[in-house]
């Protein structure tokens, strides 16, 4: 009654063609952990699946200067044995860390995670608190662009039928910068972010906040990056008059819905208790007091 | 016979479980798992509605899809005139059920079935369900309890007048009984005590969350002859069920009971069975189907919510003199919540003097309501040991202390009628008392709370038949669908009784046709009285083998002596005979009398109550609102653990249960009556990372209306978690949580409303 094309191509070039000549909806595919269960619920009926898995960098790390590259499909599982990436960015791993259970992570992906478009999605707002780069490619060819350009709305991105993403790109690190990620959730896993929560930082010598992005979950629309939080960290130590006015800035910031996980009020209370908490853990990482995993 | 002060060498032992490596291996057959060729795929049309009268309901372009074989509706079932018939924990009336298997005439709840389709793909039996046009007219709903019972609720049932009240209400209403349960005079009572605590509290329905979704497969025979292929909790419940829905002989259907993938109570009723063999009567092609997750939340049983308050009054030396208790419970769309054990279970675990308990079982626009573990005790217990929580506080005395001082001891008579016999409550309460986890420090920041639980468990009918094999192995069979390891259980008491080892003993769950009547698996009945049946029937065989040994010998029976799986000649005067096992006297059956089996069927009396005494740790975070359980243990009198693991899986199982319905399980409606939450994800039912390691101690004071002293032990263990983690956070919060579930976003509230 109903069919369904699935290609896993090899190259860009051919998955671009793929989808661009779809007639109907066409879905690219790479963990499969969103995708599969939504067809399956009948949320929409693609008519051409392209899996990404098969093109040359799609899965896997690699090193530029400090700077790291990451396959927009790599599975989760393989981006947390990363020694490299775990030291530099402990907040994006640790976020990616948290989707689902041992079997999801062994396919769960960044490009799906932030393509889903879903704005509790775990890694996006450690992925916008890092400045990741979304590197994109489609009949036009390449671009890269801010991650946060491209979830517009729930379950919609900016990404033209034709693109998709090839990989991201974490920017080298200075001295003394780290990052982390908390949500909350009710139960301990497999449960949906109420409230999630990414902050990157450096630090001067003294303790003192050069940079920092900050980014909040599931208390809006799309994942928000919240430059009156970074603002209020940068120039400061983490003090507690500085965590006060982080707290009052990600409620502020937190325009929260009433549903089923949670009233509007809790998650703007929330926003304030896990900003508080994560600028914490990115500043002792930052400063060398803590390493490792914290949850 | 009773083997109470035996040395026993196989009940108490922890053997592999025999039912083990089929599950581990994917190999077990559930419900869905069978299949035959040329079967249909029925599925199920439900309604988007919470309350709407069905004005029509048109089927024809269903039926003109191709690959659609059989489209039904209420219309296909017999309209079954209002009678009641009583099946163990619940009464079950028919009129109802058929109702709730597929709506006549209004739709009561979001997810009531309206008609049925069989087509050869699952595909074409959805695309059919899109294809039937039903016209509604919505009614207004109702949820809550409280709100069904206020006058100008939307009603349910033009027929329905509350009954227990007298006179007979004039007006029908969703107050579908008022149940009353009196001891003493309570008002003598409270003007005797010196300190008075109440406390009203509220609980949500919630899913007994068991993992495998209802699933069948029918066939209607050309001659009339039905097959059904189902896990349930009772197979003759569903041979008997689904007769008397279709006006059919139980002779006629055979079921064959699939291993069942979870029940606790939520399938001791049926949804899918008549509606399967219907659509194979009307196609005369087998049927299968299967509900998913979705279907099973939104069309079949959770347990009540309920609004309960709890008064008490006791002396300032601790001595409680008054309990009174008013409950009121969603029965779901159909009269029948377990508003009764409710009534029963609050105060049954103290010896108070004046006890006043009233009861209302009431409808609203919800899934009816099936049985879950200890059906409305916890609900009932939660409120009660809240209350005996908080009377302690303000009596400044140590919360078991209290329990201690007024707990029920054997004499002490109920509220409800029987007198506590043979019970093992004290030696609970010592057992806690003495346990280190009652003894260590609370740990800063940590809380700690306790509460205790009374189930009464029930016996009942259970049949059993045991075969020596030529080899002189063993089979044993019983009617008794095996939901908590009951064939290791059952073949364990069968080894011990001819004294062989337990791996030549295999027990199997016979379906409708080969073994006699047997009631469902409820009420913590099966090792009790399906053991019961088992055991005499490995007598009587025993008493078989002594006699073959004895005609072998040529001497009287009453000289022959069985022990540890041979016969003896007791005592010298009997005869210097070597001793005869049971494989040789097996061997030579055929020719010393002809077959060696025997077979019993049982109304087991005298199921011994249970008690439970939880002991919970809770760390809250006060920003969050998060409750961390830190340490659990679970205190229980289990009168003889027979398979001591699957005791305790029972316990921790019971206890886990709790914690959800505590911390994290809820229906969520929306406006419209309809439940937003049909799924695991947001159905929050606890994960393994949520739960410490569960400490089980297994008490064991024998009852003595069993050969091994048994007695049921599945229920009582959900009953006191969620009193116990009210008592604990308050005791880290200094708290009071009265509404379940406890989550986050409400402790969170509370305390900010605390200041
Ligand atoms: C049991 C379970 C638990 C889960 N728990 C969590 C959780 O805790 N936190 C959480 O955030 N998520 C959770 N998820 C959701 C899911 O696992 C994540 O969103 C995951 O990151 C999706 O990645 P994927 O590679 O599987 O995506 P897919 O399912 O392959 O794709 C998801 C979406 O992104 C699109 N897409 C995929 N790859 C690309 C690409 N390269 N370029 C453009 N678009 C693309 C797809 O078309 C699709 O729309 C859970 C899922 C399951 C099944």
């Amino acid at each position: 009654m109903t069919s369904l094309s699935y290609a896993a191509p090899t190259s860009v070039d051919a998955a671009v063609k793929l989808l661009a000549g779809a007639s109907g909806l066409a879905k690219v595919l790479s963990g499969g952990t969103d995708l599969l269960i939504q067809m399956r619920a009948g949320r929409f009926k693609p008519e051409l699946i392209v899996d990404t898995k098969k093109i040359p960098g799609v899965i896997g790390i690699r090193e530029e200067n400090g700077a790291f590259v990451v396959g927009g499909g790599t599975p989760g599982a393989v981006v947390e044995a990363h020694a490299g990436m775990t030291k530099a960015w402990p907040g994006v791993v640790e976020a990616l860390d948290l989707i689902g259970s041992t079997q999801v992570q062994g396919r769960c992906s960044l490009a799906g995670n932030l393509c889903n478009a879903s704005p509790a999605a775990d890694s996006v707002p450690a992925l916008y608190a890092a400045g990741a780069i979304a590197v994109v490619v489609g009949s036009n060819g390449r671009r890269e662009v801010p991650v946060e350009s491209i979830p517009t709305g729930p379950g919609r991105t900016s990404l033209a039928k034709d693109e998709f993403i090839l990989e991201f790109k974490f920017p080298a690190r200075p001295a003394r910068s780290s990052d982390a990620y908390l949500r909350f959730i009710p139960r301990t896993e497999m449960d949906i972010a109420v409230v999630g929560c990414g902050i990157s930082v450096t630090l001067d010598a003294n303790g003192v906040c050069t940079a920092a992005r900050c980014s909040l979950g599931a208390v809006a629309p799309t994942v928000l990056l919240v430059k009156e939080m970074a603002d209020v960290l940068i120039g400061h130590k983490l003090d507690a008059d500085t965590l006060a006015k982080l707290d009052a800035a990600a409620q502020a910031a937190a325009k929260p819905i009433s549903d089923k996980r949670g009233t509007a009020e809790y998650r703007k209370k929330i926003s304030g208790v896990l900003a508080r908490r994560v600028a914490q853990i990115a500043f002792d990482r930052a400063s060398g007091k803590a390493t490792g995993k914290t949850h | 016979m009773n083997y109470l002060s035996g040395d026993l060498k196989v009940v108490g032992t922890r053997p592999i479980r025999p039912d083990g490596v089929e599950k581990v291996t994917g190999r077990a057959l559930y419900s869905a798992d069978t299949r035959v060729g040329g079967m249909l795929w029925g599925k199920i049309l439900r309604s988007p509605h919470a309350h709407a009268r069905i004005v029509s309901i048109d089927t024809s372009k269903a039926e003109a899809l191709k690959g659609v074989q059989a489209v039904v509706t209420s219309k296909d079932f017999p309209e079954i005139t209002s009678e009641v018939a009583f099946v163990g924990e619940g009464p079950m009336n028919f009129r109802d059920l058929s109702d709730n298997v597929m709506a006549r005439n209004k739709a009561l709840y979001e997810g009531h079935a309206i008609a049925a389709v069989a087509a050869t793909t699952a595909e074409i039996a959805d695309a059919a369900l899109a294809l039937i046009d039903v016209q509604y007219e919505v009614l207004p709903h109702v949820i809550d309890v409280d709100e069904a019972m206020q006058p100008g609720a939307p009603v349910l049932h033009a027929d329905m007048f509350t009954a227990g009240v007298n006179p007979k209400p004039a007006t029908a209403s969703n107050i579908a009984k008022v149940v009353t349960f009196k001891k003493g005079d309570i008002d003598a009572g409270f003007a005797e005590a010196e300190v008075i605590v109440e406390g009203s509290y509220t609980t949500k329905p919630v899913h007994q969350g068991y993992i495998e979704p209802h699933a069948c497969l029918a066939t209607y025979n050309p001659d009339g002859q039905i097959s059904i292929h189902a896990s349930s909790q009772g197979h003759f419940m569903v041979r008997a069920y689904t007769a008397k829905l279709l006006g059919l002989d139980m002779a006629d259907i055979r079921v064959n009971p699939a291993e069942i993938g979870g029940g606790f109570g939520g399938k001791t009723l049926i949804y899918l069975e008549p509606v399967a063999v219907a659509l194979s009567r009307k196609s005369g092609k087998s049927v299968k189907m299967q509900m998913t997750r979705e279907e099973v939340f939104r069309g079949s049983g959770p347990t009540s919510g309920a609004s309960v308050t709890v008064k008490l009054g006791a002396k300032k030396d601790g001595t409680i003199v008054a309990a009174q208790q008013v409950l009121k419970f969603q029965a779901g769309a159909y009269a029948g919540s377990p508003i009764g054990p409710g009534c029963m279970c609050g105060f049954a675990m103290y010896d108070i003097p004046h006890i006043d308990v009233l009861g209302y079982d009431v409808v609203s626009n919800r899934p009816k309501v099936a049985a879950y573990r200890a059906p409305g005790a916890p609900i009932s217990s939660f409120a009660v040991e809240c209350a005996v929580d908080d009377l302690a506080a303000k009596l400044g005395m140590d919360p078991l202390t209290l329990r201690e001082k007024n707990h029920a001891v054997n004499g002490t008579k109920t509220h409800y009628g029987p007198t506590h016999t043979n019970i093992g409550f004290t030696e609970v309460l010592q057992a806690t008392r003495a346990h280190p986890h009652w003894k260590a420090p609370i740990a800063e920041g940590h809380g700690r709370g306790l509460a205790v639980g009374f189930w009464f468990n029930i016996g009942g009918e259970s049949s059993a038949t045991v075969h020596i094999n030529e080899d002189g192995t063993v089979m044993v069979a019983t009617g008794s669908p095996d939901i908590g390891g009951s064939r290791a259980s059952m073949g364990m008491m069968a080894a011990e009784v001819l004294g062989v080892p337990v791996s030549k003993v295999k027990a199997i769950v016979a379906d409708t046709a080969s073994i006699g009547f047997t009631f469902l698996t409820g009420g913590s009945r099966v090792t009790f009285a399906t053991g019961m049946a088992v055991t005499q029937a490995t007598e009587k065989v025993v008493e078989q083998l002594k006699a073959r040994a004895a005609q072998t010998w040529d001497i009287p029976v009453e000289a022959v002596e069985w022990k540890d799986g041979q016969a003896f000649p007791a005592g010298t005067n009997a005869g210097a005979f070597p001793p005869l096992d049971l494989a040789a006297i097996a061997l030579k059956q055929g020719r010393t009398g002809g077959p060696i089996n025997a077979e019993v069927s049982v109304n087991a009396q005298g199921a011994g109550a249970g008690f439970g005494a939880h002991i919970c740790d809770v760390k809250v975070d006060k920003e969050t609102g998060h409750v961390e359980i830190i340490r659990y243990t679970a205190i229980q009198d289990v009168g003889k653990a027979i398979h001591p693991s699957y005791v305790e899986g029972q316990i921790q199982g019971g206890a886990a249960q709790g914690i959800g319905w505590a911390l994290s399980e809820e229906y969520i409606y929306n406006d419209k009556g309809q439940m937003e939450n049909p799924g695991f994800l947001d159905y929050r039912c606890p994960v393994a990372s949520d739960l410490p390691m569960i400490e089980a101690v297994l008490v064991e004071v024998p009852n003595p209306r069993h050969p091994f002293g048994a007695r049921g032990v599945g229920e009582v263990p959900i009953i006191p978690p969620m009193a116990a983690i009210s008592n604990a956070i308050k005791s880290a919060i200094g708290i009071r949580m009265e509404h379940l579930p406890m989550s986050p976003p409400k402790i969170r509230a509370a305390i900010d409303a605390a200041g």
